[in-house]
């Protein structure tokens, strides 16, 4: 799939609420591409909350319901069943694509729990994570997602923890498939989507989406910071299916050592909620503990791409 | 089909003969005999249902919620904790206003746990938008569950039922209930046809952000559907007991109320128990009455000031707290008859935490109200002093002084 080959159709409409330079707007215009109008949406309370457009306009034209925080695994639970009856009553001819659209608030901390329920029980339907890093919606506070150092709201020395990994709490969970998606990478991401949809089972796609006015970085950068972050490694492009974890993208390139690993100084640099690593006096600690990190990911990544070829068939999920 | 089973086998055959397609609930004790049985049914092949085993309550209701936008018949079980747990989305279940039924077992409230009756879990809830039902039997459990569909899917309606009945006295005691054939209560319950849902053929937004400009309609509305939900329940109850027999009065049921001069209020099973302190203040020579308060919300209103305004005195039991003021059925019955009675109003918190509440009590409470010798005020006539009296009456420094405390 090109990007010249995208469906013309579009389900997210002109003259939404959001942002310049919104990525979460960006990735739902994406992933739709890829559902298509089959689908019915469960927007968890999030930017995408506001940025559908107050009563009584929307920009999302699909049957869409807003639900609460917490909600995200257990309203798509409840619509899945309701799916099933409707089908099996013949309402339906197929089952439609149940979508759950939540933020990384909604995903990391407060909905956790419903979204590892409906997991574990391997409800039907596909659950988005669109990640900005931070409580965005409210003013950018703290999540469990915001990265080492960050700059918010509530951390505003910079972050002290590290974020976790709920991609790789989803694989652990035995889901049938399990993504992650860059907007600077909008092919890989309908990839991503459309081989979702075929699948049946709980399936998970966390985005990076790059948040100017959180991130603090112009409006016109989101895509450049989203590509960084890939490049730097910051962020990375992989999938997870039947027990086997297949990088892709600019996450593939830089393992198989067709690019490099970019400097992470280039990504945090680009960015104001890191600008207290570089004034006023350059924390070199900080930043070499970080670029550390990713190079010990990276190299860690190279060198079992390497062996692989020789012994056998894996490849390692992303360490720590 | 006459069988003898506990009020929680009840809600649950209740369930299955409104045929319910979607259930979504989370064990608490002493709800959990309800979903037990539904799997039974289920997994028998004797009902034709999805039963999503959530991971807690909160999420129960976030299913149900999506179950019911979908326009298929939903319906859950809880009890206390359960309740409070979800509590946001009682709320978000009736401003979305998505036709609904839940069983609630009325349980006390922890610390310290208590699996025992009271009625302090769905009192905290009365302001979600839900309508509140309390039975006093398993055969109106049974009953009330069939109805509520009938009330919560009336297009006028279009908000959630909670079936309320009290814990261990009706969810697990066995008792006999006459269980209607399907055919019957097809005739009184049609298909479930939903006023909107998430329609691929018609999308709408559902829930968005919505600006003060149009706010207050929504509430408004909801307010309206819970003042239309009075005719609902009554045309059930009198339809009801047309096609499948049976009937426990609608939004009130009384008893021996014609030339009574007191009248004993209550909800529940306590109200049985009011039934036999009636027989035997009438006996004592006292024209006492019972008024059941079945329907709390939307509240009795005009039957209640048509039913007490003329008396000389009501005498109000109360299940639960409100902390601050005084027992929440007192208040709710004095607004209603205020500037349309002389009636003389009391008050008794009894029975939480499943303390037994005897009929003794009632007609020992009634008969010195009528003689004049309490005030018009909420009592508890059953509490015993503890320690902590002794601190709030004599301060902790004498208290540690009496425990040899330094």
């Amino acid at each position: 799939m090109r990007l010249r080959d995208f469906p013309e159709d579009e389900v997210f409409l002109q003259g939404s609420a959001a942002c310049q330079g919104c990525p979460g707007s960006a990735a739902i215009r994406v992933a739709f591409k890829a559902l298509g109008r089959k689908t019915i949406l469960a927007v968890i309370a999030s930017c995408t909350s506001v940025f559908q457009s107050p009563f009584p306009l929307s920009a999302l034209d699909v049957p869409t319901i807003n639900m609460a925080f917490a909600t995200g695994g257990a309203v798509a639970s409840g619509i899945t069943a309701a799916a099933d009856r409707l089908v099996a009553r013949g309402e339906f001819e197929e089952k439609p694509n149940i979508l759950v659209w939540a933020g990384d608030g909604g995903t990391y901390d407060i909905g956790i729990q419903a979204l590892s329920g409906a997991a574990e029980r391997d409800a039907d339907f596909i659950y988005v994570c669109y990640n900005n890093e931070a409580y965005s919606n409210t003013g950018t506070q703290r999540s469990g997602a915001t990265p080492y150092a960050a700059w918010t709201t509530n951390t505003t020395k910079g972050k002290e923890e590290w974020r976790k990994d709920i991609p790789q709490i989803m694989v652990a969970h035995g889901v049938p498939y399990v993504a992650t998606a860059s907007l600077a990478y909008p092919t890989d991401m309908y990839n991503k989507f459309a081989k979702a949809k075929e699948i049946k089972g709980t399936r998970y796609i966390e985005i990076q989406a790059p948040c100017p006015p959180g991130w603090k970085f112009p409006s016109s950068h989101t895509i450049k910071v989203a590509r960084l972050a890939v490049q730097t490694g910051m962020w990375m492009l992989y999938e997870h299916e039947g027990g086997k974890t297949t990088y892709s993208a600019g996450t593939q390139r830089i393992i198989q050592g067709q690019s490099k690993l970019v400097p992470v100084e280039e990504y945090l640099k680009e960015q104001g909620r890191f600008r207290h690593l570089f004034s006023p006096e350059r924390d070199e600690v900080k930043i070499a503990e970080i670029q550390g990190r990713m190079s010990h990911i990276f190299e860690t990544l190279q060198f079992t791409h390497k062996m692989k070829e020789h012994i056998m068939d894996i490849e390692l999920a992303p360490p720590r | 089909m006459r069988r003898v089973e506990t009020g929680n086998h009840v809600a649950a055959w209740g369930a299955r003969l409104a045929r319910v397609e979607v259930v979504s609930a989370y064990p608490i004790t002493p709800q959990t005999q309800v979903i037990e049985e539904i799997s039974r049914f289920i997994d028998e092949g004797e009902m034709d249902c999805e039963y999503i085993p959530v991971e807690s309550e909160h999420s129960a209701m976030a299913a149900m919620i999506g179950s019911a936008a979908m326009g298929v018949r939903s319906f859950s079980a809880t009890s206390a904790h359960g309740l409070l747990y979800m509590h946001e989305l009682l709320h978000w279940a009736a401003g979305i206003r998505l036709p609904m039924v839940m069983v609630n077992v009325n349980r006390a409230l922890g610390p310290g746990w208590n699996i025992w009756c009271d009625h302090q879990d769905t009192i905290a809830a009365r302001d979600t938008g839900w309508i509140q039902i309390y039975c006093a039997s398993h055969q109106e459990i049974l009953d009330t569950t069939i109805q509520a569909f009938r009330i919560t899917e009336d297009p006028k309606v279009i908000l959630p039922v909670m079936v309320c009945y009290d814990a261990i006295f009706l969810s697990h005691n066995y008792m006999q209930v006459e269980i209607p054939d399907q055919e019957t209560v097809d005739r009184f319950l049609p298909p479930f046809r939903s006023l909107w849902k998430l329609d691929l053929d018609y999308p709408l937004t559902h829930g968005a952000v919505i600006y003060p400009d149009d706010y207050e309609e929504v509430r408004y509305s909801m307010f309206q559907g819970l003042d239309n939900a009075r005719e609902a329940i009554k045309a059930a109850a009198a339809e009801y007991r047309d096609v499948v027999g049976s009937f426990h009065g609608d939004m009130v049921e009384t008893y021996r109320m014609e030339d009574a001069e007191c009248a004993l209020v209550a909800m529940g099973s306590m109200a049985s128990e009011a039934k036999v302190a009636v027989d035997e203040l009438r006996e004592r020579g006292y024209r006492c009455g019972v008024v059941r308060v079945r329907s709390f919300r939307p509240f009795p209103r005009e039957e209640l000031r048509e039913l007490l305004a003329p008396l000389r005195a009501v005498m109000v039991i109360d299940r639960s707290v409100s902390f601050g003021l005084e027992g929440p059925l007192y208040s709710e019955v004095k607004a209603v008859i205020y500037g349309h009675s002389d009636a003389e109003v009391y008050d008794i918190i009894t029975g939480l935490g499943g303390r037994d509440v005897t009929y003794e009590l009632m007609v020992e409470n009634t008969e010195a109200a009528l003689k004049g010798r309490l005030e018009q005020e909420t009592r508890w006539p059953t509490v015993r002093l503890n320690e902590h009296h002794l601190v709030m009456k004599k301060g902790l420094e004498e208290y540690w002084k009496k425990e040899g405390v330094r």
